[in-house]
């Protein structure tokens, strides 16, 4: 008992992590490589890029580029719930339909998706709606529907809708069993469970992948330069190609890529810490 | 109110045969017959129960034995394969129409289990709200009540179950006794005619399990009708106004609890009391 009084006393000396100092080291030697590299070479031309980066097709393809991507993210997330709820329905038809989607969506290359509905009024000149082989209601011409934009919004948000539908699914599989049965005890139709109970804790789980899409999004859209849609990417390739300032011109591009790309990491995880609110331990707050 | 067939009231006479003064009353759950298969598992092999308003029934047995499943049949949480449930004069999850029933569809179901609270063995808590939007959400969202009114019969529900200040905590800020007696007052906020307890107090540590049997207690003094399935002996003794042993999906022994917990007579509800006991 003595002895163990003495050493009460003693000092505690932390643990030593000499690896933190020879990473620290390291990277301080590559930052200051990098920053050499960039004030040395005289072709990255900081004054271009200083000039383009607000320049006005650079602007507009930028917009283009949002746009696209938040559409295209809105059509996926709507429609890939739904079907990630059609693939856990009771109804083997909506199951069967849905994993057909995905099969199809998934299974084909993006661009060609793409072109696909840009060259739709190749190959069906008209829309129509009506009984099939029978009378017609309604008919338009499907060049006149389908514009570039459209045609963009289309080939990106029903593929996206795919990959959504699987992270979707994902999440309400991550779902407690017994959250859906208490739901149902307390006599909420389906769709309240769904809405109140389900997806909100799907939420959870939902949101770093669907991040992760957007993020990926944002740099697929510059896809649309097949169907002629000048989107950020595709404003800055078609400057250099007039002035061959290549390099300025793609880290103009980057710049505003990791602009995106920061402001909904931002936004990721703001709302991550929003979702987690309920995880406090006791103490945490009162 | 139309009451079940005449044929419906048969099994539960002779169970509560004895008592004149429930019997003149209308049962408030009638089940006759129940049969629900897992496969080709046979679970339950025609359960007959019926239990009168302002009853507490307590369901023994082992394990396996389809406590659970008829407890989940009787708010159509599972489907019945043979027999019926009548609740409150009403056929659980079926239409009848010129001779036939006619299964309901999701959401006509959904509406009869309003009036059926159930607390589970887990609490089944929603971990994304707090104790009292817990409370708060099925009277807010399935019956669209005025939400300044739901919150004070939310709040008056938690202090009923001793918990008025852990309102603004989130499950995991509960301990488990906490969290369920939050799952009686989610159960009780939709005003049920019938309460249904699935081993209410078998995931909670031993200390715990006093705070939610007083709980259920209190709830049985005031005249709530109660289906509770349990392995507390006591509590069925000292609360429940008739005890029904299940065995291998069916009715072994059902009786009064100081009867049949001190003098079983089916050696089967024999083993098992010796068991627990
Ligand atoms: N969804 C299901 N699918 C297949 N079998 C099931 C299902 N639910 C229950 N069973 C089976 O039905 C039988 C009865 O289960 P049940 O949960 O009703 O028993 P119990 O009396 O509540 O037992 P315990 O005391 O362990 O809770 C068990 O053999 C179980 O494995
Ligand atoms: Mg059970």
């Amino acid at each position: 008992m003595t002895a163990v009084q003495e050493h009460v006393t003693e000092p505690i000396v932390p643990l030593r992590r000499p690896g933190r100092w020879v990473a620290g080291a390291v990277l301080a030697v590559l930052a200051a490589m990098a920053v050499s590299f960039v004030l040395t070479t005289p072709a990255l031309r900081p004054d271009l890029v200083a000039g383009y980066l607000f320049e006005k097709s650079i602007m507009r393809g930028l917009l283009l580029t949002v746009e696209l991507t938040a559409l295209a993210m809105l059509a996926g997330l709507v429609l890939g719930t739904a079907l990630a709820i059609m693939r856990l329905s009771e109804n083997p038809l909506l199951r069967g339909v849905a994993a057909a989607y995905v099969w199809l969506f998934r299974g084909t290359p993006i661009l060609v998706q793409l072109l696909f509905w840009f060259f739709l009024g190749a190959v069906m000149p008209r829309v129509s709606l009506g009984v099939p082989f029978g009378p017609e209601f309604f008919s338009a011409p499907v060049n006149a529907l389908i514009t570039p934009f459209t045609a963009a919004i289309l080939g990106l948000g029903l593929n996206e809708a795919a990959y959504m539908a699987e992270i979707v699914r994902a999440g309400i599989g991550s779902v407690d069993r017994g959250q859906r049965e208490a739901a149902e005890a307390l006599g909420m139709r389906p769709a309240l469970v769904y809405r109140r109970v389900i997806l909100p804790q799907a939420a959870r789980v939902i949101v770093p992948p669907t991040a992760n899409e957007t993020i990926s999004m944002l740099k697929l859209t510059s896809l649309v330069l097949v169907i002629g849609l000048p989107d950020l990417l595709t404003s800055a390739q078609l400057i250099y190609g007039r002035n061959f300032q290549q390099i300025p011109l793609l880290i103009v591009a980057s710049i505003w890529y990791l602009v995106l790309t920061t402001l909904l990491t931002f936004i990721q995880s703001r709302l991550e810490r929003r979702l987690g609110r309920s995880d406090v331990q006791v103490g945490g707050h009162a | 109110m139309n009451g079940p067939d005449g044929h419906v009231n048969g099994p539960g006479e002779s169970v509560n045969g004895p008592d004149e003064r429930v019997n003149a009353q209308v049962p408030l759950l009638s089940a006759t017959g129940v049969r629900k298969s897992f496969g080709r598992v046979e679970v339950l092999k025609g359960v007959d129960l019926t239990v009168y308003p302002g009853q507490v029934v307590c369901l023994l047995g082992p394990s396996g034995s389809g406590k659970s499943t008829f407890l989940r049949c009787v708010n159509h949480l599972e489907r019945i394969d043979a027999g019926e449930i009548w609740v409150d004069g009403h056929l659980v999850g079926y239409r009848r129409a010129g001779g036939k029933k006619y299964e309901m569809r999701p959401r006509e179901v959904a509406d009869q289990r309003r009036d059926i609270g159930m607390v589970f063995q887990r609490f089944n808590l929603f971990p994304h709200r707090t104790a009292l939007e817990n409370v708060m959400e099925a009277p807010r969202h399935v019956l669209g009540q005025p939400r300044d009114a739901v919150r004070q019969a939310a709040l008056d529900l938690l202090r009923r179950v001793g918990l008025a200040e852990r309102a603004d905590h989130y499950p995991a800020q509960l301990s488990g006794g906490q969290q369920q007696r939050v799952a009686i007052a989610r159960a009780l906020a939709m005003r049920p005619r019938l309460m249904l307890f699935d081993e209410p107090t078998s995931a909670l540590d031993p200390e715990l399990v006093g705070e939610v049997l007083d709980v259920m207690k209190d709830l049985a003094g005031a005249g709530m009708t109660m289906v509770v399935v349990t392995h507390e002996i006591g509590f069925a003794r000292e609360a429940a106004d008739h005890v029904v042993f299940m065995d291998d999906g069916t009715i072994v022994e059902a009786g009064r609890p100081t009867e049949l917990i001190a003098n079983p007579q089916h050696p089967r509800t024999k083993a098992f009391l010796a068991k627990v006991l």
